[in-house]
């Protein structure tokens, strides 16, 4: 039996946690450099201010309606995250963490599972002051569709057990087929063609021609539908095949310095990302860009190259980025746009090492450990010189509210 | 064994679930000679955090900017360890949301509910059924640094 724990509107509702004033208005929170709106708080949602509206034309609500804008304040957010998901631990036998703001639990073995979710909530709302949805089911696909109905009908109190067949049923027939877990919008356009409106047409399909035609995957979720499991708690996902580091530039790059430096920078991401994953890499890619809405000429363009062999080191891919930036430079464009992917990626255990590249690996791993281990202590950050000390090219961050809960000097203030 | 010499300390600024301030005891005062099997023995690092935070996934940090309860030892810019989990009783100093704003007050709850400021020069605040007001949490530590 499973439980999924959502946490309701996550990024509005912990802007809301130190700003009591903030608590019934209208609050909307932008995604990286200020694009468009990623999270709203329910006045907001009132407005009608559709998820993924770009920021400029929040102008007219703001004005208006006295909206609050927040840029993302990662910092927080994480530590509320981990806030939630440690109660989480707590009180439910296994968890796993799913995202941000989402958790699977496994709650086999509750008799009162609608009690079990009350608890649960209670507890997050009083430690954390984060309101969160339960769905629960016996597979993760039914849990997930609990979950949404958990937060879409007020009277069921935040918290649906989804056990009955009957009830299942009910919810399947009215529940729109891309609400599914891991069905797009995409995916659904073309089930829609094969006449699946609902979650329910799914899993009434036969799973083998869905199989042939689609994917396991979704043969699988249409099984889950049915009720019959098939994804377990902390089934291990597949490892991932690349790894991807990009963002658009607060201010347009003109010279190439500036873009080394950007690009140094996300290799030192995405190098952080593969270690975090015990992974290696073994080839990557730089892309660059110009915007294709401005009215010069658009440019964008993409190298990739390889190394001898799997590396996990930072420096071998900074040596990789800068010659494969240089040959797809161009100067006189205004880049809106660069990122890097790491290809090729493997388990840093059962590694076979070519004989080149054997030496000295051991001394790489112990030097990123040690890296990695003084950027996650939260005490110091050490990064490379060659990102540049006080780049022109970071996020736009105009409206970031204090890192309340992790820096002493921007904890909240009380009278 | 006693505790003899405090040969380091290191005071960091996060509560234990993101970092962890300490400040480390050695065991033994460094001597020429011969070594003693036990110098190389430190004990589990005192942690603060043990002494301020009961529930750390419920525990915020808040910093005091008003004089309103100064008789109860509470001075402006001290920092207050909130414990959200803790059910505020009569009597104790809580964190609360009035009028839109964070407060620091001593709870009443009897003969009426109330807010008592702990500075003569402050009026209580009455709170009736439908004021807008939370109780946040109960304080359960005070942190001040001297400059």
């Amino acid at each position: 039996m499973f439980a999924l724990v959502d946490c309701n509107n996550f990024y509005a509702s912990c802007e809301q946690l130190f700003r009591p004033d903030l608590r019934h208005r209208p609050v909307v929170v932008l995604s990286n450099n200020d694009g468009c709106v990623v999270s709203r708080s329910p006045a907001a949602k009132a407005l009608g201010i559709p998820m993924g509206e770009p920021a400029y034309r929040l102008r007219e609500a703001i004005a208006r309606h006295d909206v609050e804008v927040f840029s993302s304040n990662y910092a927080l957010y994480a530590d509320i995250s981990q806030r939630v998901m440690r109660i989480l631990a707590e009180l439910a036998p296994e968890v796993e963490l799913y995202s941000i703001d989402e958790a699977f639990l496994d709650v086999g073995g509750i008799a009162d599972l609608e009690a079990f979710g009350q608890r649960l909530r209670t507890t997050v709302r009083q430690w954390t002051g984060i309101t969160v949805a339960i769905g629960m089911a016996p597979t993760k696909t039914l849990a997930k569709l609990a979950n949404a109905a958990a937060k879409r009908f007020p009277a069921t109190g935040g918290v649906v057990d989804l056990r009955d067949r009957k009830r299942q049923l009910r919810l399947l027939r009215i529940m729109p087929v891309e609400e599914v877990w891991g069905v797009g919008r995409r995916l659904s356009r073309r089930l829609r063609l094969m006449g699946i409106e609902t979650a329910f047409d799914l899993g009434a399909r036969d799973k083998g021609e869905l199989r042939r035609r689609f994917s396991v995957t979704l043969a699988r979720t249409a099984a889950e539908l049915d009720g019959v499991p098939c994804f377990g708690l902390d089934e291990a996902p597949p490892p991932r095949k690349q790894i991807i580091s990009s963002r658009s530039f607060g201010e347009r790059v003109t010279g190439l310095a500036a873009m080394h430096q950007a690009v140094c920078a996300y290799t030192a991401t995405a190098c952080e990302k593969l270690r975090r994953g015990r992974q290696y890499a073994r080839s990557m890619s730089v892309f660059i860009q110009t915007s294709p809405h401005a009215a010069a000429p658009y440019y964008g363009n993409a190298a990739h190259g390889s190394l001898p062999g799997p590396s996990g080191d930072t420096r071998d891919f900074h040596r990789l980025s800068r010659r494969l930036l240089e040959s797809i430079w161009k100067e006189g464009h205004a880049y809106v746009k660069a990122g890097v992917m790491l290809h090729d990626c493997c388990p840093t255990t059962p590694l076979q090492l070519s004989l080149l590249g054997k030496q000295g690996l051991h001394a790489s791993d112990t030097l990123m450990a040690a890296l990695d281990r003084i950027n996650h202590s939260g005490r110091g950050r050490v990064f490379w010189a060659n990102q540049g000390i006080d780049p022109s090219w970071t996020m736009f961050r105009n409206h970031l509210s204090p890192a309340y809960t992790t820096n002493w000097s921007a904890i909240p203030c009380v009278r | 064994m006693q505790i003899q010499k405090i040969k380091e300390i290191e005071i960091v600024g996060r509560p234990e679930a993101t970092a962890g301030a300490f400040v480390r005891l050695a065991t033994e005062s460094v001597s020429a000679g011969f070594p003693s099997p036990a110098e190389d023995y430190i004990e589990q690092a005192l942690d603060v955090n043990d002494l301020l935070v009961t529930n750390p996934p419920a525990t915020f940090f808040v910093k005091v900017a008003g004089s309103s309860m100064v008789e109860a030892g509470i001075h402006p810019d001290d920092i207050l360890a909130v414990d959200r989990s803790r059910e505020a009783r009569h009597g104790d100093i809580v964190i609360a949301i009035v009028n839109g704003e964070l407060t620091v007050k001593e709870l009443a709850t009897t003969p009426t509910l109330r807010l008592i400021p702990r500075n003569s020069a402050y009026e209580p605040i009455v709170l009736r059924e439908h004021d807008d007001f939370e109780i946040v949490g109960k304080v359960t530590g005070l942190v001040r640094r001297f400059k």
